[in-house]
């Protein structure tokens, strides 16, 4: 209980700090870089001037402070403002972009999850077989190739190159959304590319550290005991070893839930895939702040729900931790 | 108990290479031995040579509009021109300096920063450590990516300095988590207990006692820190952040994906050779990394030994 009490204080410090990180920044600005990108939106009303000054903090009437515990409060209730770019609530812009990133990065976490894990125990397992000695210099590979060049290649051999896929968007033009199977295999095929770049940049840390804890659980002395029992090596490979094994992957959850959302952003960007990864590149383009704002957040906190998830599923699968 | 040297060595890699010709001889010998640090170390020197001398390889400015827009490579333009008709090949040759520049100084900033503060929350412990510790998990779980991007974003008309602040301080806290538990692990070794009876102060057991025993991981997160430096920087340029007047591998990439250089009528080479010298640094970086696990371990666990048992 103390271990998941201090895991849940680890959780609001950090949703603390980005909260303030998204204060400070804009306040960092050098008083002129604030009015010049006033300057730079036309047609601006006063009431949206004031909006606008307040968001970058330009707004010398009102204490710091005073203003810290407002934009707070403003965050705790979802108010984010006004998209400087459309005009419409940051939140209900973002929803427009979520539904695709979450599906995009939530497939191919699991699909990389499952994969590399797979893939790691197989080749402890079979220690120096043929997958263990094929992996390294394949997982070398991966590991040297950023996503976005990744991204890129697929998107010339496999789109350009040979016509098996499309090449940007979620789903073709001027198709109308339905449950039809033409709609949702329109989908998929636009999907394919972006969540196999995401699914080859990840499953290799996966294959790699699983692989790793593997070989050290099954040198422990409860899994020679296993065996002297004559248990069926597939229980001994899932059961004794590989629950053990796991539990470092989890803790290494959190690390890699941020490395998936910086892959998504270059992926969406890359693809033009509409989700929030891409409307945030398009945001610092446009310098739309309240957009940034709260996407940053959006992205910490979908992090931070990851680690306590995976937290959560140590204490479940690790009795040692329930009992400190 | 070996004499220190008497005067504090710059670095820590100074520092350990100082301690006698043996110690060098031995990791020279390691790295000609080893095939991956071999491989790494003549694949970066090659590209130092290219970042200190261009003019060696290409007599073309890279700016200069010369050719028709986006050409295929020919005896001319070997990698093909841009959209405005520049040099792709000039481009790759110039822009190597400052990708080069940008990897080794964010990558030696951060691992600057990791190790002072991992290495003082591990030996100063107590609330120190508690609070440096929560400062490195808070790091690690911010999203790095959308922080950098955040962050560049804000330092409007972002130059070089700007992204290479963004990028330590994003990038140094993994490094800080290996580097305290290391020291974790060598506070309650006899040869630091011995300084400690002899009265040295905090800072001399750090510098001297503490720093020369990680050389090994010092160096590996260095090259580590380097490689993830080379994509990050790249990634981030390729976003069209940072100075995107500057001939970079990384702002080589945005304008060529901005005007579609992979597309039918493009010129592919224009996205293919900066992408690949990215992979190839990124490369020399992970080979030097690994192979300074590897070579590195084995050495330190002797060296260590050696250190404890006149201590004792």
């Amino acid at each position: 209980m103390r271990y998941l009490a201090k895991r849940f204080g680890l959780f609001l410090v950090t949703l603390w700090a980005a909260l303030t990180i998204n204060f400070i920044l804009p306040r960092l600005l050098p008083g002129n870089a604030a009015e010049s990108i006033l300057a730079g939106m036309r047609n601006v009303t006063p009431a949206a001037y004031h909006a606008i000054c307040a968001e970058l903090g330009c707004n010398l009437h009102q204490s710091v402070l005073l203003s810290y515990f407002q934009y707070l409060g403003n965050c705790i209730t979802l108010n984010f403002g006004l998209s400087f770019q459309y005009r419409i609530p940051v939140t209900q812009y973002i929803m427009i972009g979520l539904p695709w990133t979450l599906a995009l990065v939530g497939v191919a976490t699991v699909i990389s999850f499952l994969m590399g894990t797979l893939l790691g125990v197989v080749a402890a397992w079979r220690r120096g077989g043929r997958l263990d000695s094929m992996l390294p210099p394949f997982l070398f590979l991966l590991t040297a190739f950023p996503v976005f060049f990744l991204a890129i290649l697929l998107l010339l051999v496999f789109g350009v190159g040979l016509h098996w896929f499309p090449l940007t968007s979620n789903y073709t033009f001027g198709v109308v959304p339905s449950l039809s199977l033409g709609y949702i295999g329109d989908v998929v095929s636009h999907a394919v590319l972006p969540a196999t770049t995401l699914v080859l940049s990840l499953a290799g840390s996966w294959v790699y550290t699983m692989r790793n804890n593997m070989v050290t659980t099954l040198a422990e002395d409860y899994v020679r005991m296993a065996r002297a029992k004559g248990l069926r090596p597939w229980r001994i490979m899932i059961d004794y070893c590989a629950r053990n094994a796991i539990l470092p992957n989890l803790a290494g959850f959190a690390i890699q839930i941020g490395f998936v959302l910086g892959g998504a952003i270059l992926v969406e960007y890359t693809f033009s895939y509409p989700g929030v990864g891409g409307d945030f590149v398009s945001a610092t383009d446009a310098h739309d702040f309240p957009v940034l704002a709260a996407l940053f957040l959006l992205f910490t906190l979908a992090v931070l729900i990851c680690v306590l998830i995976a937290d959560l599923l140590t204490a479940i699968l690790d009795p040692r931790t329930r009992e400190s | 108990m070996a004499a220190p040297a008497p005067t504090l060595a710059p670095s820590a890699v100074a520092a350990e290479l100082r301690r006698g010709s043996d110690a060098l001889g031995r990791f020279t010998g390691a790295i000609a031995r080893n095939r991956k640090a071999a491989f790494g170390l003549v694949l970066l020197l090659l590209l130092s040579v290219v970042a200190a001398a261009p003019q060696l390889f290409t007599g073309r400015d890279p700016q200069a509009l010369l050719g028709g827009s986006q050409q295929l490579p020919s005896g001319t333009y070997w990698l093909g021109t841009t959209n405005t008709g520049q040099d792709v090949y000039s481009q790759l040759i110039w822009g190597t300096r400052l990708t080069l520049i940008i990897t080794v100084v964010a990558g030696g900033l951060a691992s600057f920063v990791s190790v002072v503060i991992g290495v003082a929350a591990a030996y100063l412990g107590g609330w120190t450590d508690r609070l440096l510790s929560l400062l490195t998990d808070v790091f690690l779980i911010i999203p790095t990516l959308p922080l950098l991007i955040i962050m560049a974003a804000y330092l409007t008309g972002a130059g070089t300095d700007a992204i290479i602040l963004a990028l330590v301080v994003t990038g140094w806290a993994f490094s800080a988590r290996q580097l305290r538990a290391q020291g974790l692990s060598l506070r309650t070794r006899d040869f630091l207990e011995a300084a400690r009876v002899r009265g040295e102060r905090p800072f001399y057991i750090i510098m001297v006692e503490i720093l020369p025993t990680m050389t090994s991981l010092i160096v590996a997160n260095f090259m580590g820190l380097s490689t993830y430096m080379v994509a990050t920087a790249a990634g981030l340029q390729y976003l069209g952040l940072g100075n995107t007047s500057e001939v970079t591998w990384g702002t080589m990439l945005h304008y060529a994906e901005e005007n579609g250089a992979i597309f039918p009528g493009g010129n592919p080479f224009w996205v293919l050779a900066p992408g690949f010298a990215v992979v190839l640094m990124g490369a020399a970086f992970a080979f030097l990394n690994y192979a300074f696990d590897e070579i590195g371990n084995p050495a330190l666990r002797s060296f260590r030994r050696r250190r404890a048992k006149p201590a004792a």
